[in-house]
């Protein structure tokens, strides 16, 4: 029946009214993914068994009841190893407790199946940071998926995973959703607790899904979303039915197109593409506004010194001592801490541990970290003024369609620059969500991306759904 | 913001990592390039700006301390790369 095609929505109608059951939705995923993941490589590692054994007892009465999901490789989940895509962490590490979401997830009836593969600890927009394999586009396999979720968004579009979870820091939902054509979505920070998180950089992680269709992430939000002790950034906020106004339709929404998002650096087949969406939601009865975040240019380069900087303390905690890879052969502490850091991590992970460190050396705290996050105020006041009159914004998710493997590897600086659409998002804390809207030349698929005030979920997904019923 | 200060190999020592001679003359030219980039934010007057630490505000991150149980001592026991007598083992600190 190909169950492994049809979203969790579909899923859960043929769960309820008893003509499947989660066993053969299992079975089908396995057979697509035997069949299939060699040629994606979405998937790092997965445990049918284990999968198999919580279908069996799934409660189909719950909202998620039977749907297995797909884990990025960064949550831990008990029993299942979390290898971040990191050497320091592949084959020696063994998660001994469940990630809040992971808890959370169960709690809703969904079963996790799967570990996603991604950009080392989090970090690049290609997944070819992986360690231990490069992730291939399923529309195009010479091609990156975007990253740093990668696999996430890779696995949803190839039909071998219903629908998973993935980290957002500057964009490692949205922008591999938007190159596989999927649904990506980052919540309002705070919305959803990290912990059990591998932590790459703290004010700006968000974890989130990556789904077939609006609802599927909005089922998903509803899961996942909602207060944890465990994380001290976890806000008390009320968790609405993120389901309940997706079918209100846009009528009188102001939607705010700004005019730094729309330059001459985007592909202009996507400014086409994305100005069809525009005029559907135009038609549906939203108005269009004009608008500016006037620091918009200086987005980028707040975040490379915020997230190296937050990562560089993150990822002190790899050290060999408790848990993950330690080097053989140390006869002093210190020894073994470098042996271990430099023969566990990768280059961009390196690369940022430096940055970070440096930004944040004495005499160099204030005039890198304290300026960034006073650049960061500026770039959020911005959408809190935009905010005061229209409702939600649009802008392309990246600015350009999936890249070749291997373009920027020698230039980090220019695979930065690519990450210019989405990471404002994550400075300001607002949520945001890439849809599918069209494709280019190379039928490589196009994403727009809907951002909202924090706390905005619902305006946002009724916005995306509206899109995604009328294209 | 400038770029003359950056040592990598002395900033590599610092975050505790050793670079291979390739690895640091790479990422030297490398981060200097983004050193010199994030210069533009210096274009910037912000010093009237206060510095944004977590971009929503924290409404009561205070909690009832409630002794409960925690995760087994063992779990993390099996997950470290050498342990003796059930605790972790580290080279010798003090001569």
């Amino acid at each position: 029946m190909s169950l492994n095609t049809k979203s969790i929505t579909e899923l859960r109608k043929l769960l309820v009214n008893r003509e499947i059951t989660p066993l053969e939705i299992i079975n089908d995923l396995e057979q697509a993914i035997t069949a299939n993941d060699r040629k994606i490589n979405a998937y790092i590692s997965y445990d049918f068994d284990q999968a198999r054994k919580a279908a069996a007892s799934a409660d189909l009465s719950l909202p998620l009841g039977g749907i297995p999901i797909g884990i990025k490789d960064n949550i831990n989940t008990i029993g299942q190893p979390c290898t971040c895509a990191s050497q320091i962490l592949a084959d020696s590490y063994t998660s001994p407790y469940d990630a809040t979401v992971i808890t959370k997830l169960k709690a809703a009836g969904a079963i996790p199946l799967g570990r996603m593969n991604m950009d080392e600890f989090a970090m690049g927009s290609t997944t070819a940071n992986s360690s231990i394999k490069i992730t291939n586009n399923p529309h195009d396999l010479s091609r990156s998926p975007g990253g740093s979720s990668g696999g996430s968004a890779a696995a949803v579009a190839a039909h071998t995973a219903i629908a998973t979870l993935g980290s957002d820091t500057g964009g490692s939902i949205r922008q591999p959703a938007s190159h596989c054509g999927i649904i990506g979505l980052k919540p309002s920070y705070g919305r959803v607790s990290r912990y059990g998180l591998v932590a790459f950089a703290s004010s700006l992680d968000q974890i989130g899904p990556c789904s077939k269709t609006v609802k599927d992430a909005a089922l998903i939000l509803n899961a996942i979303c909602g207060h944890d002790e465990m994380d001290a950034t976890s806000l008390r906020a009320e968790t609405p039915d993120f389901t309940a106004n997706l079918t209100n339709g846009i009528k009188g929404l102001k939607l705010g197109l700004p005019k730094e998002y729309f330059s001459d650096q985007i592909d202009p087949n996507i400014t086409k593409t994305l100005n069809v969406a525009i005029d559907i939601l135009k038609n549906a009865g939203a108005e269009i506004v004009n608008i500016s975040l006037p620091h918009t240019q200086y987005a980028v380069a707040t975040y490379y010194i915020i997230a190296p900087a937050e990562a560089s303390s993150n990822l002190s905690r790899f050290d060999g001592i408790r848990y993950g890879n330690r080097a053989k052969q140390n006869s002093n502490l210190i020894n073994l801490y470098k042996d271990s850091r430099s023969q566990g991590f990768g280059s961009e992970v390196k690369r940022r541990i430096i940055l970070g460190t440096y930004a944040l050396s004495s005499g160099y705290d204030h005039k890198y970290y304290e300026k960034a996050q006073k650049v960061r105020t500026l770039i959020r006041n911005d959408f809190t003024t935009a905010f005061q009159t229209v409702d939600a914004i649009l802008t392309p998710v990246a600015p350009t369609t999936a890249p070749k493997h291997g373009l920027n590897t020698d230039n980090p600086l220019k695979e930065y620059l690519a990450d210019t659409c989405t990471i404002a998002a994550n400075l300001a804390g607002i949520p945001a969500i890439s849809v599918p809207v069209g494709k280019d030349e190379s039928n490589l698929p196009i994403g727009i991306q809907i951002l909202a005030p924090h706390l905005g979920e619902d305006i946002m997904l009724q916005t995306a759904h509206t899109l995604e019923q009328n294209l | 913001m400038s770029k003359d200060h950056i040592d990598v190999n002395y900033v590599a020592e610092l975050a505790r990592l050793s670079l291979s001679h390739e690895e640091s003359e790479t990422f030297q030219k490398q981060i200097e390039e983004i050193l010199v980039y994030v210069e533009k934010l210096n274009e910037l007057d912000t010093s009237n700006i206060q510095p944004t630490a977590n971009p929503s505000p924290i409404l009561d991150p205070i909690r009832e301390d409630i002794i409960k149980d925690s995760i087994p001592r063992e779990s993390f026991l099996n997950i470290a790369p050498e342990t003796i007598n059930n605790q972790l083992k580290v080279p010798k600190v003090i001569e």
